[in-house]
């Protein structure tokens, strides 16, 4: 069981890889940021492999935090991207 | 030109209040597990963050209609009189108290006086965040 979770993280680090070529080599500036946010959700998938290595459940919360955090960094980015600015002052304006 | 920002602002409707009790989870759990006043307080400024992005900041104004500036001053005022109230039981500053309790409807729970010094960590990290949020991304 050890031996499959541990192949398992090295296909993450793997895919992290393929990712990381896809942030520094990205054509336009919308390829780089969906590459971040899949490296986010694979930071997920580590996290929790670690936390089963190191038998602990104190790992959940950080797991929980990390898609938030990754979430609103994509939003607040694609909203960058889509409207140059990212928080407005009056919408209905 | 407006932009249409249904689904962006639907989500938010539903994710705000999974933010929220997730932040106030993390803030009474940080003294047996990880987490405290200040994660929670940063995932409560997020929180207030998503809401700034789906909505503008008049709205936000509008149904939050706090100064935080008056907020990081509260979260300070509770700090102070936390640490400074066992002085004058002739203890020395920042002791805590601590005690077992029969609660009506949660059933016997250990309540500490570490949660309102807590509670004023919590009061000043959101204060200042939205504070700082707010200052750079209004008023152009």
């Amino acid at each position: 069981m050890m031996t499959f979770i541990w192949v398992s993280l090295i296909l993450i680090l793997l895919s992290m890889l393929g990712l990381m070529y896809r942030v520094y080599k990205g054509p336009s500036i919308p390829d780089r940021l969906i590459a971040l946010d899949a490296i986010g959700i694979l930071i997920i998938s580590a996290t929790a492999l670690l936390a089963i290595i190191f038998d602990t459940k104190f790992f959940i919360e950080v797991i929980l935090l990390i898609a938030i955090m990754a979430f609103i960094g994509t939003v607040s980015f694609s909203k960058f991207i889509e409207k140059g600015e990212i928080i407005e002052r009056d919408r209905n304006r | 030109m407006k932009t249409n920002d249904v689904i962006l602002q639907t989500t938010t409707k539903v994710v705000f209040f999974i933010i929220f009790l997730f932040s106030i989870h993390i803030f009474f759990a940080g003294h047996y597990t990880p987490g405290g006043g200040f994660v929670g307080g940063l995932l409560t400024t997020g929180a207030l963050l998503l809401l700034l992005l789906a909505f503008d900041l008049k709205t936000v104004r509008k149904a939050l209609p706090f100064n935080f500036l008056i907020v990081v001053a509260l979260g300070l005022l509770i700090a102070l009189l936390t640490s400074a109230w066992p002085m004058l039981f002739n203890e020395p500053f920042l002791t805590h108290a601590f005690g077992d309790y029969d609660l009506p409807f949660l059933g016997e729970s250990s309540l500490h006086t570490a949660t309102l010094f807590d509670l004023g960590v919590y009061l000043v990290v959101v204060g200042a965040g939205m504070t700082m949020i707010q200052t750079i991304g209004g008023d152009t």
